[in-house]
């Protein structure tokens, strides 16, 4: 009886220290998943529902966390598959609904942090920015994942790796053709 | 590791050079430094859009257009309802007063001519039912007669 009782209490104080942990996780990643999503669908109310759901499944799953990865790494997986997901499901819809929704790429440049600039340098800045995002735009599904992986959060190639499920040598072809795609675009614009 | 060492670190421009791409290898060499702006520059794009979009207050216009929909709707509904049972309701109400006022008059309207007619009714009556008495009725025989009849014919052998 005492045992039981023992134990009942352990599991409520686990659950508890779990519940308190997922917080602290999700508080200090939240953004950055939203801002992956934000970068590679282009719709903020996409991007807002696939935070969501990536972050339910998180909690769902958040058990089976053995933290053989970040937590970070672990949730960037979740958000990636269930972008892919989402593209395999309802790929007619979706895109209508990322055209209708999407930011135009003119737009998405207004974002650039004014900083120092005279007006020429932030036009041309503006202008840059436009011609990368097109550049992405216009990447394959992986290709985009890696490059925004790598270029906008910042993460190593191993990190990357493991978020993608890919291996880093098939992590570098994509970026590096992505690079690519980017250069072409920069370039083709002088 | 620097930003743009991550950029050269996959595009081969110093530590990889065997990762050097065909395209990579055309481009021109000034290019790189506005590819390492460009991105850069993209980055932080990204960053300012995604915070902005992040620690924008949460204004549940959509949410609250969508309940406002959908209260109307249901109000929309109720109201049917209420019109329609309401109605029904009125019509049944309406219905009895009718039927009760138009019961008297009727009954007014056939009570007379029941007594009108019940007088000359009845001796009609009385004698179609004696003219049909006599016309059906005829003589019986007694229950016994045809025996006796036998009996009597054996007597006189």
């Amino acid at each position: 009886m005492a045992a039981g009782i023992l134990e009942a209490m352990t599991m409520a104080t686990a659950d508890q220290i779990a519940a308190e942990e997922f917080s602290a996780v999700v508080t200090r990643h939240r953004p950055q998943i939203f801002r992956y999503l934000l970068a590679s669908t282009r719709d903020v109310d996409l991007a807002e529902t696939l935070t969501q759901e990536c972050l339910l499944k998180a909690h769902r799953n958040w058990k089976s966390f053995r933290g053989d990865s970040s937590a970070m790494t672990w949730l960037l997986r979740i958000a990636i598959n269930l972008q892919k997901d989402h593209w395999r499901n309802r790929r007619l819809q979706f895109w209508r609904k990322t055209q209708a929704n999407a930011v135009e790429l003119d737009d998405a440049s207004d974002w650039l942090p004014s900083g120092e600039r005279s007006a020429e340098q932030q036009m041309m800045a503006r202008e840059r920015v436009a011609q990368v995002a097109k550049a992405v735009e216009g990447l394959s599904e992986r290709q985009r994942t890696v490059f925004l992986l790598r270029y906008v959060e910042e993460m190593e190639l191993r990190e990357i790796a493991r978020s993608t499920g890919l291996n880093e040598g098939t992590v570098k072809a994509h970026l590096s053709r992505a690079l690519g795609r980017v250069r072409a675009e920069l370039g083709g614009r002088r | 590791m620097s930003f743009k060492d991550k950029i050269s670190g996959v595009s081969g421009l110093g530590e990889e050079p065997e990762s050097k791409t065909e395209l990579e290898a055309k481009l021109e060499p000034e290019l790189e430094s506005e590819m390492v702006q460009a991105l850069t520059e993209f980055r932080s794009s990204v960053h300012a859009w995604s915070e902005s979009v992040y620690s924008r207050p949460r204004v549940a216009v959509a949410a609250t257009g969508r309940r406002l929909w959908l209260l109307a709707a249901e109000c929309a509904l109720c109201c049917l309802l209420v019109a329609g049972v309401s109605g029904g309701v009125y019509q049944r109400h309406h219905r009895q007063p009718v039927a009760q006022s138009a019961q008297p008059s009727l009954a007014k309207a056939a009570q007379p001519e029941a007594v009108v007619r019940s007088p000359q009714a009845r001796p009609e009556d009385e004698d179609l039912l004696a003219k049909v008495d006599s016309d059906v009725s005829q003589q019986v025989p007694s229950a016994m007669q045809p025996l006796a009849q036998l009996m009597a014919d054996d007597d006189s052998r």
